[in-house]
């Protein structure tokens, strides 16, 4: 288990243990994160799992695959940072991050 | 009259979605999830996907863990619904239990349509519907087993691709004359029908099934109705599915091709809405023409909008239809809703695992099917969702591009 946090849009930080080898969409759905409701069960279809993440993290995260990028073109505040959160696997080296979630 | 309790009947994804969303929502009162189904809700797209190729282990095909049910103060009971007394407000449960209601959500989804022919309780035949159909199916999938599937569905389909992945030898039968007949333009259709035959799998087009034949109460083999025996070791069918009607019909709720609701997915009791797989709603894409849709976005998007109502925060139902099927390396996506279609255009110049398929219906836009383009689909669910003004003509301009056109268009109405 991991640390993980989300700053939700009212500013709210919520800190949560994460399993390793989770999605963390799937990490935010089961602690009720609110913006993020994982409706295609994380296979990148629905865009409803949209989250920034710090620059500094990237090396962990890895950057946005085609498909990632393809689904948030012109999404709703889509930035440098923004990610699906389904396409971000929890690891020991991610122990500590804060995401932004981006309402869906 | 304040809400104070809502009562949910269905666990699928449109029930626990209701359940979700209200919590989301603030709603502090009671929540009671009914299911007939002796597990924790679970999502069924994975069935005939990840989780028959074993990708996907059981606790992550759950909509939620556990421990969420007392996070969020939803009691899950696996009670099936047995009878509602709509004047009293109360839902008669199997167990014998009468759970008490201010506002009840119908959300039964559907059943497969079963096998109309002889043989079709052998061993070894399969629909696709619960997890115990893949947790029965997935060990008998391997190298060299003998597969026939019954109807060219999204469902048939996904499964052939696995079952054809992990090397058994597949043979589709199909009454229609093109794979997913019902819901995709013969273009598109065309394209996967060519796809599953490079993956090995073969297919007789218009013709049904006469029988399924078997000794010892095991499949051997089938018969189809021009009379051909063909031999088996498994037969699975998805010959579409059949809406959960029985307990609003005998609650005298109006049922037609599902569960009747009006634009704000409420029955003609006040007290009683219902949606998902199990409705027939006034759909605004086709102009409010009744519709039953089966899909993530309808259950999901309408239990949203359920919740939302309960609360005063909606009125209306009208999100875009959309819905996405994987098979083998192809991802389908479909924006909007083709039915009456009467125009077609197939965009040229996409790459060569690729399709985009642009629907018109009396000169408007209605539906995208795209493969491997995901993009485009966005682009589409855009475009359709707010003013799908692309012609005919532009779209079969040389060098036309979806996306580029949307945004082109989106920057010019908003400048
Ligand atoms: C194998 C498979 C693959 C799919 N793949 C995709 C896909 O790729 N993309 C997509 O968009 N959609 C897909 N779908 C469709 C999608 O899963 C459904 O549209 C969705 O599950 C509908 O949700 P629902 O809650 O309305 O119905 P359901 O999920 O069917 O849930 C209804 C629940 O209510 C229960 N119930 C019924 N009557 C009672 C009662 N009296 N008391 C208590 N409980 C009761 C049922 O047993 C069931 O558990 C797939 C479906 C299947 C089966
Ligand atoms: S959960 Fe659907 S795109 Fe991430």
């Amino acid at each position: 288990m991991v640390k993980v946090t989300f700053v939700t849009q009212d500013g709210a930080a919520h800190e949560v243990e994460a399993e390793v080898g989770w999605k963390l969409m799937e990490v935010a759905v089961n602690e009720s994160i609110p913006g993020i409701y994982g409706d295609c069960g994380g296979q990148a279809q629905c865009a409803t799992c949209h989250v920034h993440v710090p620059p500094e993290w990237r090396p962990i995260t890895g950057e946005r695959n085609a498909a990632e990028q393809a689904m948030l073109a012109n999404a709703y505040d889509v930035t440098e940072d923004s990610r699906l959160s389904c396409q971000i696997i929890v690891s020991e080296e991610l122990d500590g991050v804060t995401v932004d979630v981006v309402d869906s | 009259m304040t809400l104070s309790s809502v009562v949910i009947v269905g666990a699928g994804q449109a029930g626990y979605q209701t359940a979700a969303s209200l919590r989301q929502l603030g709603f502090a009162g009671r929540i009671t999830l009914l299911s007939d189904e002796d597990e924790l809700p679970y999502q069924r797209p994975p069935l005939s996907k990840a989780y028959l190729l074993g990708q996907l282990d059981e606790r992550r095909l759950l909509h939620r863990q556990e421990k969420w049910y007392a996070d969020q103060g939803v009691t899950l009971l696996c009670d099936a619904a047995v009878a509602i007394d709509r004047a009293g407000h109360a839902v008669t449960t199997a167990s014998g239990a009468s759970v008490p209601y201010d506002h009840l959500v119908l959300a039964t989804g559907a059943h497969n349509r079963p096998l109309p022919v002889p043989g079709a309780e052998l061993g070894g035949v399969f629909g696709m519907r619960v997890k115990a159909d893949a947790d029965a199916l997935a060990p008998l999938l391997g190298a060299g087993a003998r597969v026939i599937v019954v109807g060219a569905g999204f469902i048939g389909l996904e499964f052939a691709s696995v079952a054809a992945k992990l090397g058994a030898s597949v043979h589709v039968v199909e009454v229609a004359d093109r794979p997913m007949a019902r819901a995709l333009s013969a273009e598109t259709a065309a394209f996967f029908r060519a796809a599953h035959e490079r993956w090995g799998t073969t297919f007789d087009f218009g013709a049904g099934l006469a029988r399924i034949d078997g000794a010892d109460g095991r499949v051997g083999g089938v018969t189809t109705s021009d009379g051909r025996a063909l031999p088996a070791d498994l037969v699975v069918y998805g010959i579409g599915v059949v809406p959960n009607t029985a307990l609003a019909e005998a609650a005298e709720l109006a049922v037609a091709n599902g569960i009747v609701v009006d634009e704000r997915l409420l029955t003609a009791d006040p007290d009683v809405s219902a949606l998902g797989d199990a409705v027939s709603f006034p759909c605004a894409q086709l102009g409010g023409a009744p519709m039953r849709l089966e899909s993530v976005q309808n259950a999901a998007d309408q239990a949203r909008h359920v919740a939302a109502r309960l609360l005063g925060r909606a009125d209306v139902y009208g999100a875009l239809p959309w819905f996405w099927s994987e098979q083998g390396d192809l991802n389908l996506q479909i924006a909007g809703l083709s039915l009456g279609c009467d125009r077609v255009v197939d965009l040229a110049g996409v790459g060569e695992n690729e399709k985009a398929v642009l629907c018109f219906r009396g000169g408007v836009l209605v539906a995208v099917e795209t493969v491997n383009r995901p993009a485009d689909h966005m682009a589409a669910r855009r475009m359709l969702a707010g003013h799908p003004e692309l012609t005919v003509a532009e779209a079969e301009a040389s060098g036309f591009d979806l996306t580029a056109w949307e945004r082109a268009h989106a920057l010019a109405t908003a400048g």
